[in-house]
């Protein structure tokens, strides 16, 4: 998947002074192989990978023992999948001196699983498919406590928040407003944020912080729809 | 490439009547047919079964039936144990209209006739009762329940065939229109038994006690209504959801195995054209593709390939899927919404498509194009975008009318929009807007 959000940031840098501590979880190590070749060059990419796991006990073994920056959680693991781990690391990701992020990586396109690791904790949600400089990008934007869209996780959030007859519980986290629906529309339909940015005339600080904001309200909000998620289609 | 499986239409026969043809060697079992029948279908699976003529069988029965009515016994024991299959003589298939192979072995389609075999099987029957009524040699206080007996039976008889038609309907699609067919049957046969056993205490001579008796045994049918009742109830409930639970397993485990075919199918593909990365590309991007449609497709969306899409998402995803298997190019879909389609609705899918065919075209080279539909009340947008090197309408050369007919023009006959812009981010965009047709209904 060519996500929108990887187009940002200057494609192909070297470390450029960045570093960032991850851990990579993923039951396939035939994955986990090939993410570190891809971007495990520190000095090119400036990623440093400190510790790797297949299941969920092993990744909040090695999270708390290496305190990484971020995480790389596929979701669906052996032993609760990446909501699992995500649960068992609540504390971890709350810690204000230096807090664990989370970025989902996944195969599967079922938007429960994928609205079931935002509201888990996650920063963000990118598919396996990315290529290694956009993944990198991604890591980079999580680890400065930005959100990471793909396109398809916009389609999810659109429909989840879509406007129902049911009146909102917390008029703050049950609705989107107009802004935050144009983010993420453009989102989904391919656009990275800096052209969003130029599309709406606002600064890309400006996009983020809507994303954010989104991505906040994905995960407190208590409306039934995004609680209870389900694939049905929404017939309008 | 096989598109995902169809949906399998899952004939819910016993396991032994679903035998593939190339079984070197299926356990022989008797079984009722269903189709064609009758009465109960018992001569027709006994001929199946033994490889005899049905009328044949049916004349034993005939004949056996001389002898004190043993026939009429044993016909009611077979149908009383045989289980109901689909088979016996003739398997072919007895539709309404049934395909016959002509002398010259060109198919060709007949309307279905009644079954010689069953009419004079059914006049020999009533001569045959006759001379067996008339002659039968019983004691003159026997004789007068023999009307009521054979009320009771023809009672019974029409109460069972309605059995078999509810356990038939399981795997042959019986309308609901003939839901009144059956009640009136029921109803029937319930009144013969009731008129037969009434005749029977009438004759008895205890007519003044009938009241008093009927009384009686409604009372204790309430009874047992309200003591069994809730039993049944949960029970038949349990079986038709175990009933329902198995026939979706059975139905994921036939899409599964398809998709498995179909995956190993593929790697041999690719294997074998190593060398040709487009190809390859392509192969995977639409194996891919398969296997999300039957893994993140929600429960119960078993469209086959052949039916026409009929929602938004449904054609939208379905163009996407055919582009991008024809020009090599990967289509990133999202879909947002969901509505039916409506003639205004179908041609915007259409300029859709062209869209996509154009961006896959001219655009490919910058990478994946994204698709985004979205459904929001009465309007339908779809955007339609690639990251190639873009392209200004005004140089297509005037005959080129690929762009300016099929999608701006097919746009605003029908009362829509098209806009295509340069992205500022570089490639072209086209945005197609729709206003859904007013409900009809």
């Amino acid at each position: 998947m060519s996500d929108a959000t990887e187009a940002n940031g200057p494609a192909g840098a070297g470390a450029g002074g960045r570093h960032v501590r991850v851990v990579l979880v993923d039951d396939h190590r035939m994955f986990r192989t090939g993410v570190q070749a891809e971007i495990g060059q520190t000095a090119t990419t400036g990623v440093e990978v400190v510790g790797e796991a297949a299941d969920v006990d092993q990744a909040v073994t090695v999270i708390t023992a290496t305190r990484p920056e971020v995480v790389l959680l596929d979701v669906h693991l052996p032993g609760g999948g990446g909501v699992e781990v995500l649960r068992r690391c609540a504390a971890l990701m709350a810690d204000a001196e230096q807090p664990v992020r989370f970025l989902a990586l996944s195969v599967s396109d079922a938007a429960e699983d994928v609205i079931g690791v935002i509201r888990g904790g996650a920063r963000g949600y990118v598919t396996k498919t990315i290529t290694g400089t956009d993944l990198v990008d991604s890591i980079f934007r999580v680890q400065e406590g930005d959100a990471v869209f793909s396109p398809r996780l916009a389609g999810f959030v659109l429909d989840a928040f879509a406007s129902t007859d049911a009146p909102p519980v917390d008029e703050d986290l049950d609705r989107l407003t107009q802004r935050e629906r144009e983010v993420l529309r453009l989102i989904a339909r391919g656009y990275a944020y800096k052209e969003i940015a130029k599309q709406l005339f606002i600064s890309v600080k400006t996009v983020e912080s809507h994303v954010s904001a989104v991505l906040r309200k994905l995960q407190l909000s208590n409306r039934h729809e995004l609680t209870r998620w389900a694939t049905a289609r929404r017939l309008v | 490439m096989p598109g995902p499986a169809g949906r399998v239409t899952i004939i819910g026969m016993p396991e032994a009547a679903s035998l593939p043809v190339d079984d070197p060697r299926p356990p022989r079992k008797l079984y009722r047919s269903s189709d064609g029948r009758w009465l109960g279908g018992v001569a027709r699976g006994l001929a199946g079964h033994l490889g005899l003529p049905v009328i044949w069988v049916r004349l034993a029965f005939v004949g056996l039936f001389m002898a004190h009515g043993f026939g009429a016994l044993l016909y009611a024991a077979f149908w009383f144990f045989v289980p109901l299959g689909i088979g016996g003589v003739g398997e072919q298939k007895q539709s309404l209209v049934g395909t016959e192979t002509a002398p010259d072995g060109r198919r060709r389609l007949v309307a279905r006739r009644p079954d010689k075999g069953q009419l004079v099987a059914l006049l020999l029957m009533v001569i045959v009762s006759m001379v067996f009524v008339s002659s039968v040699n019983l004691g003159g206080a026997a004789k007068v329940y023999l009307v009521p007996a054979v009320l009771v039976a023809a009672g019974v008889a029409l109460v069972w065939r309605q059995a078999d038609n509810a356990r038939r309907a399981r795997w042959v699609e019986v309308g609901r229109r003939r839901r009144t067919l059956t009640l009136l049957r029921a109803a029937g046969g319930v009144l013969l038994v009731t008129a037969g056993v009434s005749a029977i205490f009438v004759l008895q001579g205890s007519a003044a006690h009938l009241g008093a008796v009927l009384q009686a045994a409604l009372a204790v049918l309430v009874g047992i209504t309200l003591l069994a009742g809730p039993y049944l109830v949960r029970m038949t409930q349990d079986l038709s959801e175990e009933r329902l639970m198995r026939i979706r397993a059975q139905e994921r485990a036939e899409v599964a195995a398809h998709v498995h075919d179909s995956v190993l199918h593929t790697l041999t593909l690719i294997q074998r054209n190593a060398d040709n990365a487009n190809e390859v590309r392509r192969l995977a991007r639409a194996q891919e593709r398969d296997l999300r449609t039957w893994l993140y497709k929600p429960e119960g969306t078993g469209k086959d390939e052949a039916d026409e899409p009929d929602t938004v998402a449904e054609a939208v995803r379905r163009n996407a899927a055919e582009v991008e298997d024809k020009h090599g190019v990967p289509i990133e879909v999202v879909i947002v919404g969901d509505c039916p389609l409506d003639e205004r609705t179908r041609a915007q899918m259409q300029a859709g498509r062209e869209a996509m065919v154009n961006a896959a075209k001219y655009g490919g080279e910058g990478g994946a194009v994204q698709v985004y539909a979205e459904v929001e009340g009465r309007t339908v947008f779809v955007s339609v975008r690639d990251r190639g090197p873009g392209f200004d309408l005004d140089s297509i050369p005037a005959d080129r009318m690929g762009v300016r007919e099929s999608i701006i023009g097919r746009m605003e006959r029908n009362g829509g929009t098209a806009r295509l812009r340069a992205v500022p981010g570089g490639g072209t965009e086209v945005e197609l807007e729709m206003e859904r047709a007013e409900k009809t209904s």
